[in-house]
């Protein structure tokens, strides 16, 4: 089924640069498993609220200051003055968290499915190295309304690099620009928010190269076997994904439209201030997890060292997980531990967003652990040690033993 | 599909639980509510007590507080008619310039102005509140966990102190005010203002009025959101009608 323009002007432009027939290849013929639950729409959600927080990004940048006398009034000046400005910045602000809604939810799909497994151990690098970046990028973003949280967060965040023994100071006055956060930090962050989404963008078309080489995992785990297994992309999957956008999008709408602020902190909406500290500073809800870990130890070098081990790890569990079967599905102890880990989570977003003070220490530091626990030992042991459930022989005889019904419905 | 939305949903009430929780223990007294018009999904601000707030605002607040951020015109969008806010704006001295000869000169506000701010700077408006500094209220309603019921809350909220409680020299006791000592004085009492409307002026009116026009003064754009909100989600939910239409009539001949 390859690509054979009949229209003469896609015709010569194939034969200088066969962009059309990649993208051909790429939107319309992928082979794509025939079994593809909802859970993978996820991934094009993702691509999706990249463009609009590209989209929306540039159009601010086109009324934002980046000074810290004039960047908080111009956010301000976007609210009240710019057409439609107000919808601009809560799709923006309210974007990003979407972003990460469907970014760690695509991720747990991962874990769930085993798609880091070979062979697709750099398509989940190259994820993560997204992943990455979408924090970077998020963190410096919050920045730039130059509002209390903005300022305090940036001092919080930037701070811990003085944790690195001998140069860490040093480090952080050159992050700084200065001695304390201020105006040069206010522009190196807006120019690296504005930059870093197209790099984004870049590892991305990477990101899909590399899922394209291999094939989509699916439900089952199972590799594709023949053409039995596997529907062209288009139409099955574009309208399966059109329909999810969809419920996403209304998703999305209810807060932007009903409750704009509910993700965000009310102390954004004060100027910054390098005098007066607010009296909790709390990250954004995406980095809460990584705020409890980073607060389970006393120790800022152990915290730090912990905050990134905690990403690190996920970078080797390919080679952690020594189990061969991709799927939860056929793997009764590991779908256990998946959810108590998923809990984990949810508990250490929580804990991130509590004081470090009383019972919260060390529920944050048990959470801490157990994260550790699970990447570190319960992975390779489950691996080991559990008896799967027998696989299906392939994916096409799973989904036939799935549907009676359609079976006998079904016509050629 | 039913189980993913299950799941979906089941995830998505506990993290909103959990955030909820954890903002809510922040501050940790229960504020009253001022059971405000503008709340809910097609809630919309109440004209006549945001003008009546407005009212509150120029003959008591503004003494201490500014609203630089608010410019006259846009209080037509509270129903003021367009000579109205010329009055409104005129009523208020402004130093522009330089002119041709290079000097500054005085002229009466014109609708595109902001509020003046009564203090010069941040230092004068603490020499005149006793170290305190009033903020600017443009935001304030955003700028606090449930701005509106807490502005209603602190300015309705003064109270004798409870027996053993320390009020230091130039605090206020307040009930809602976290730590309780403000260094704002009471600002509002029975008849602080003269409604023009015949509303009694009780604290409790004159509070819930100057909150409704401080909300609408934070986020001026609400009811336009909220109207594009509805025909935006009314659109996505046909549009996605018609994609599972479609998907279901794709997907018919795969098995
Ligand atoms: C005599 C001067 C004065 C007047 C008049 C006044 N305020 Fe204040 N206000 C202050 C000061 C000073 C503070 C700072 C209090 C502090 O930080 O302890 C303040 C603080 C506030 C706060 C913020 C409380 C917080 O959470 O930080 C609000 C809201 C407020 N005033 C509303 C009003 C409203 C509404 C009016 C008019 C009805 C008003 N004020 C009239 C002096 C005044
Ligand atoms: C900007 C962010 C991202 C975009 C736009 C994106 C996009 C996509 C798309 C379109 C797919 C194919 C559809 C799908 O499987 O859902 C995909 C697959 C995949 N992504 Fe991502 N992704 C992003 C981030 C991540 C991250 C952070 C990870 C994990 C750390 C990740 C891991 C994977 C894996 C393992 C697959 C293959 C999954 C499979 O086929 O089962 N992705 N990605």
């Amino acid at each position: 089924m390859s690509f054979e323009p009949k229209n003469s002007a896609v015709k010569w432009v194939e034969h200088r640069l066969p962009i059309i027939g990649m993208l051909h290849h790429a939107l319309y013929e992928y082979p794509t498993p025939k079994n593809l639950s909802y859970w993978w729409t996820f991934g094009s959600l993702a691509g999706v609220m990249l463009v609009v927080q590209i989209v929306t990004g540039v159009v601010l940048a086109m009324h934002y200051t980046p000074h810290v006398s004039m960047a908080f009034d111009s956010v301000e000046h976007i609210m009240r003055d710019v057409n439609y400005g107000w919808l601009l910045r809560y799709m923006h602000a309210n974007g990003a968290s979407m972003f990460f809604i469907v970014v760690y939810l695509h991720i747990f799909r991962g874990l769930y499915y085993g798609s880091y497994k070979a062979p697709r151990e750099l398509l989940w690098w190259l994820g993560l190295v997204i992943f990455l970046l979408m924090m970077a990028t998020a963190f410096m973003g919050y920045v730039l309304p130059w509002g209390q949280m903005s300022f305090w967060g940036a001092t919080v965040i930037t701070n811990l690099f003085s944790a690195i023994p001998v140069v860490g100071e040093h480090i952080v006055t050159w992050l700084w620009g200065g001695f304390s956060v201020g105006n040069p930090t206010l522009n190196r962050f807006f120019s690296l928010h504005y930059l870093l989404p197209f790099i984004i963008a870049g590892v991305v078309i990477l990101h899909i190269w590399s899922l394209h080489t291999n094939g989509s995992n699916n439900p089952t785990g199972l590799d594709v076997k023949d053409k039995q297994d596997t529907i062209p992309f288009h139409p099955y999957y574009t309208v399966k994904d059109l329909f999810g956008l969809a419920i996403f999008l209304i998703f999305f709408s209810v807060f932007l439209f009903y409750a704009p602020n509910y993700l965000g902190h009310p102390d954004n909406y004060t100027p910054a201030n390098p005098l007066v500290t607010p009296a909790h500073i709390v990250p954004e809800w995406y980095f809460l997890p990584f705020y409890a870990i980073l607060r389970a130890v006393p120790d800022k070098l152990g915290g730090v060292t912990l905050m990134f081990g905690a990403i690190a790890v996920l970078f080797a569990l390919p080679w952690l997980d020594k189990s061969r079967i991709r799927s939860a599905r056929f793997r009764p102890v590991y779908k256990m531990i998946f959810w108590i880990f998923v809990l984990d989570c949810v508990a250490l977003t929580y804990l991130g967003s509590k004081p470090p003070e009383g019972m919260y220490i060390y529920y944050g530091r048990i959470a801490t652990a157990y994260y550790f626990i699970h990447m570190l030992i319960l992975l390779p042991l489950v691996g080991l040690l559990e008896t799967p459930k027998p696989l299906p022989a392939s994916i096409s005889e799973d989904v036939l033993s799935k549907k009676p019904v359609a079976q006998e419905a079904g016509n050629a | 599909m039913l189980k993913l939305i299950t799941s979906l949903s089941i995830a998505a009430l506990v993290s909103l639980t959990v955030l909820g929780s954890a903002q809510a223990s922040e501050g940790a007294i229960e504020l009253k509510s001022g059971n405000f018009k503008h709340g809910g999904l097609f809630g919309t601000y109440d004209r006549a007590a945001a003008q009546r707030g407005l009212q509150v605002y120029r003959e008591v607040c503004a003494g201490c507080h500014g609203l630089k951020r608010v410019a006259f015109r846009t209080l037509m969008d509270l129903g003021f008619s367009e000579d109205e806010v010329k009055a409104i704006a005129a009523s208020y001295e402004f130093t522009d310039g330089p002119d041709k000869d290079g000097e500054m000169f005085q002229r009466p506000g014109k609708p595109f102005d902001k509020f003046p701010s009564p203090f010069a700077n941040e230092n004068a408006a603490r020499a005149s509140n006793g170290g305190a500094l009033p903020p600017d209220l443009s935001l304030i309603a955003k700028a606090r966990h449930d701005g509106d019921d807490y502005i209603y809350s602190v300015l309705t909220g003064f109270e004798d102190a409870p027996a053993g409680f320390e009020v230091p020299e130039g605090k206020h006791y307040n009930a809602y005010f976290p730590g309780h000592n403000i260094a704002m004085p009471p600002p509002l009492s029975d008849d602080s203002v003269e409604y023009s409307d015949g509303t009694k002026a009780t604290l409790d009116q004159e509070a819930h009025d100057v909150s409704v026009f401080l909300t609408w003064a934070a986020e001026p754009k609400m009811e336009q959101r909220k109207q594009t909100g509805l025909k935006v989600i009314l659109f996505l939910l046909v549009l996605a009608g018609i994609f599972y239409a479609v998907k279901r009539k794709v997907w018919s001949d795969i098995h």
